[in-house]
């Protein structure tokens, strides 16, 4: 049996971890603030961070969150630790960001540090980079968050033992309506708390509507 | 390998179809027969609204297209890319006898950057610019009713297409699945390539010792899987065997030094797969013709045990088609399985990589029953793919 | 000099986002990339060709170039001393 053994949401300046409230701000905040306090509030210490655009720092946020007092990284060889996104406007924020830098032929300098983020799937790569994770990864690209779709990719990985355990998720980020919603899959572990949630369908539904702010 | 579905067997996945369209051509012939004859499609481009200055690429022919396409729909109404991929879908389907429109089939497209040259102009809904929304009007075009599935991770976007596709027929979501993928050419990614200094200031030449980097190439292709036998291309049946993705953990946009994060894409599909180093007649690999990028690969290959295995890039024939590249090779894979022959790699002529291979130098005609597709892309992704041909005793 | 190696750390701390670097934290010679440095990739030595030619219209035909020329604040500066276009 496969469990969500913790989730995060991201939205509205807020970051709730399973189901609870854990880093607000009031007010109007714009997401380039929101998401720098965020980083102060959980003191991480990761210069790259400033190097990353919008949808990579949310991404880098939840999963911080997300990970946080696991143990979660212990459990699992980092090939066995699968990535499976969804997304809905691809890198839209940086590729507007790419296309203005190339829209006047006399002050044309496109940045090789902007157009790296014009791949949605890089901020796989910025996690995998950060919690060592080595194992099977994709970005599917959906107009919104597919339970359904995700349940079934998830659980044929964890069938056919290409997986051990995964993050999967929502990372959206564009036009400022961002939205992260990332959990954690595992076999069934021995956690003595009894907090752990079944993977359904219907599960991740309801997790994923209680983070929307 | 833990599988619960032991006591009920996966269904098999058949190859039903495919298509490739390249500067090369518009169907799979039209670009292997140019294959045969070394003639690549990589030219100098001298387009201004790509690039202030001229640079090495492989674009497919816009009045072809526009020709191609006139006879199918309105050509305002459609942008490149859908143009592109209509028509790709289209001739696939033609030869295949896998419906589109049942709804036990399922689209997958792959792209990187899709109606990318919509942030340039506004002819069209901006909507339109959304990956998604690009594969629903792929779909609606084609009377298929289910929601398509978009995967864009970079140059490995093609393969894991496939994987995936190969993965729900095997899950019994799906009977058939149609991967379908493509890039344009656009001022987008050239300047972005341009501004990491990877594009090559000549045809690329992968492995070679004096390769400096790749060129873009524009194209698309699409691949027909199925798991019902009776709908596969009987002409030679070809099986998805096995696929496996992975990350370096390493740099988002350079690739891994020691090439262990694709040993682990290549030993995960080749285990699925059920075949041994010893016994893989041909693989097909990325080589993009990058400095970092075929050394890294050669390590890959050497860690899997396959130095000894044919080895070759098409790259330098029609260039890197990006989300294409994945689906647009293993079309090439799938003919050099179905005709047992080996393609050069064009460009090659000093081994330069510091791992010993066996890079296919020429045209070569050599019996080939399995086939090792492999990609790597930026975010330090990789994912491998496994073609076998049944064999009917 | 001295005016140029302080708009250089400012202009590399912003282009670069070294948001928690200081001007003072950089010392003129010592290593930009590597142990010890600022923690720059080669995403940053494409950046600063980059910031070269957009704020000093100098123009790094050779990118292997980069690695003498960027190898410290100091050796940067005396490059654009040299080659600025007037």
């Amino acid at each position: 049996m496969i469990e969500i053994t913790n989730y995060c949401a991201i939205s509205g300046s807020r970051i709730s971890v399973n189901g609870q409230t854990d880093f607000v701000q009031d007010g109007d905040v714009l997401f380039t603030d929101f998401i720098k306090a965020a980083y102060r509030n959980y003191k991480v210490d990761y210069p790259k961070f400033f190097k990353m655009d919008n949808l990579s720092k949310l991404a880098f946020i939840a999963a911080e969150v997300l990970l946080k007092d696991t143990g979660f990284l212990t459990r699992y060889q980092p090939e066995d630790i699968g990535m499976l996104f969804q997304n809905g406007s691809s890198s839209l924020d940086s590729d507007l960001k790419h296309a203005a830098s190339i829209k006047d032929k006399t002050n044309y300098f496109p940045s090789p540090a902007v157009f790296v983020y014009t791949l949605p799937n890089i901020m796989i790569g910025e996690l995998c980079i950060r919690h060592k994770i080595k194992g099977e990864n994709t970005l599917f690209i959906s107009p919104k968050f597919d339970a359904g779709f995700l349940y079934d990719i998830i659980d044929n990985s964890f069938t056919t033992g290409k997986i051990q355990s995964c993050l999967g998720g929502w990372i959206e980020c564009g036009n400022d309506n961002y939205h992260a919603f990332l959990f954690l899959a595992e076999k069934k572990i021995d956690k003595g708390l009894g907090k752990n949630v079944i993977f359904t369908v219907e599960n991740l539904t309801t997790l994923y509507h209680q983070g929307i702010n | 390998m833990g599988n619960s579905l032991k006591s009920e067997k996966m269904p098999e996945v058949y190859i039903a179809g495919n298509n490739m369209m390249t500067s090369l051509g518009f169907t799979t012939d039209e670009n292997v027969e140019n294959l045969k004859n070394d003639i690549s499609g990589i030219k100098l481009c001298t387009d201004k609204n790509l690039y202030p200055t001229p640079f090495w690429a492989s674009p497919l022919s816009t009045e072809r297209l526009n020709d191609s396409f006139a006879g199918i729909a309105d050509i305002a109404l459609f942008t490149r890319f859908e143009k592109m991929q209509i028509l790709s879908l289209t001739e696939a389907l033609k030869n295949s006898k896998v419906d589109v429109c049942d709804t036990k089939t399922l689209i997958i497209l792959s792209s990187t950057k899709g109606n990318i040259d919509l942030l340039e102009e506004n002819r069209f809904n901006p909507k339109r610019v959304y990956l998604w929304e690009t594969a629903k009007r792929l779909a609606e075009f084609f009377g298929n009713s289910n929601q398509p599935v978009v995967i864009s991770n970079a140059c490995i976007s093609g393969v894991l297409a496939i994987i995936t596709g190969m993965r729900l027929i095997k899950a019994g979501k799906y009977e058939n699945v149609i991967v379908t993928g493509g890039d344009i050419l656009s001022e987008f990614v050239v300047s972005g390539f341009q501004s990491f200094q990877s594009l090559s200031q000549g045809p690329c030449q992968p492995f070679d010792a004096k390769r400096t980097g790749l060129n873009i190439g524009e194209g698309c292709g699409t691949i027909i899987l199925t798991s019902n036998s009776s709908l596969a291309d009987d002409s030679c049946l070809i099986r998805v065997t096995g696929g496996h993705s992975s990350n370096d953990a390493n740099h988002i946009s350079g690739p891994s030094r020691t090439g262990d994060g694709l040993y682990l894409a290549i030993k995960g599909a080749m285990s699925e797969a059920g075949i041994l180093p010893e016994n893989l007649d041909y693989v097909s690999a990325h080589g993009t013709a990058t400095a970092y990028n075929d050394e890294m690969e050669a390590k890959a290959l050497a860690l899997a045990g396959l130095n000894h295995v044919p080895v070759n890039s098409l790259k330098s024939y029609f260039g890197h088609t990006l989300g294409a590249a994945g689906i647009i090779e293993s079309v090439v894979c799938l003919y050099s399985l179905k005709q047992n022959i080996l393609f050069n790699t064009k460009g090659y002529q000093e081994h330069g990589v510091s791992v010993d291979l066996n890079i296919i130098k020429k045209l070569t005609p050599a019996p080939i029953n399995s086939c090792l597709k492999m990609a790597s892309g930026f975010g330090g992704c990789n994912a491998a793919v496994v073609f076998q041909k049944k064999i009917v005793s | 000099m001295e005016e140029l190696i302080a708009k250089l750390k400012e202009q590399i701390i912003a282009e670069l986002n070294l948001e928690d670097v200081k001007p003072e934290d950089i010392n003129d010679d010592s290593p930009l990339f590597g142990e010890g440095g600022l923690g720059l990739d080669s995403i940053d030595a494409l950046e600063l060709i980059v910031l070269l030619e957009k704020n000093y219209g100098i123009k790094i035909e050779d990118p292997k170039e980069g690695k003498t020329i960027f190898y410290s604040i100091r050796t940067l500066a005396e490059y654009i001393t040299t080659n600025k276009k007037a």
